[in-house]
């Protein structure tokens, strides 16, 4: 069963895979993705990421449903920040658990694309000329079309 | 019905959510934007750019032809960019 928690606190990835680990011998495969601010110019002062609180949940919900509709998942934990972030900081937290590592690689890949074009969340960048929200990517929404 | 904004549209606005009466001739998330845009030159300003706007119904993604009532809780936002 696929847990969603939506947070400003920061997550430990090691504390999150022991968890989910813990007690159980069936699985054969761990795959994790972080994501974290980046700033490749130096001129990122602080990301805040705004979110629809209910819907995001439901969101996150919803794809983590369809993830393990479609592969054989042990376990699946999706954990993402709100807040204002600093360069370097974790914004997002994707675990799948599977017996093989074909299928933990494809839910978290899946997992990160439905995130990326369905969660309700905004990035607003400040840097020293003023503050601007993200413009989203359409190569985020063709992604989708990796997924009949 | 309860309106909620974010991102963009909502600063454009300039109020995060607002309870309004859902007009009898409006039955449609396309005719819900015309409604508003109608309101004042805020409005039509914030809610210029249909292409960029995205709209949910009791928290679900919806598209521009989605039906709506005046129980609904309907949000308007920017593309999404979480992740």
């Amino acid at each position: 069963m696929a847990t969603v928690l939506v947070q400003e606190a920061d997550f430990d990835i090691g504390a999150e895979i022991a968890a989910l680990r813990a007690g159980r011998t069936d699985i054969g495969a761990i795959v994790s993705f972080t994501g974290t601010v980046r700033d490749l110019d130096g001129g990122l002062k602080a990301m805040t990421l705004e979110h629809y609180p209910g819907m995001t949940e439901a969101e996150l919900a919803r794809i983590a449903t369809e993830a393990e509709a479609r592969w054989p998942l042990q376990g699946c934990r999706i954990i993402h920040r709100f807040g204002r972030l600093l360069p370097g900081d974790q914004i997002v937290l994707v675990i799948t658990l599977s017996a093989h590592r074909q299928a933990a690689f494809e839910a978290a890949d899946f997992l990160m694309d439905f995130l990326k074009s369905k969660a309700p969340f905004w990035k607003k960048e400040e840097t020293e000329g003023g503050a601007e929200w993200v413009a989203a990517k359409d190569s985020d929404t063709d992604a989708l079309d990796r997924w009949p | 019905m309860q309106l909620i904004y974010f991102a963009w549209v909502k600063e454009r606005i300039g109020k995060s959510e607002e309870v309004l009466h859902l007009p009898d001739h409006v039955g449609t998330v396309a005719e819900l934007l015309d409604y508003l845009s109608g309101i004042n030159e805020i409005y039509a300003h914030a809610l210029s750019n249909r292409a960029m706007l995205r709209v949910a119904v009791n928290q679900t993604h919806v598209g521009l032809d989605h039906a709506v009532k005046d129980t609904d809780e309907i949000a308007i936002f920017p593309p999404v960019t979480g992740g």
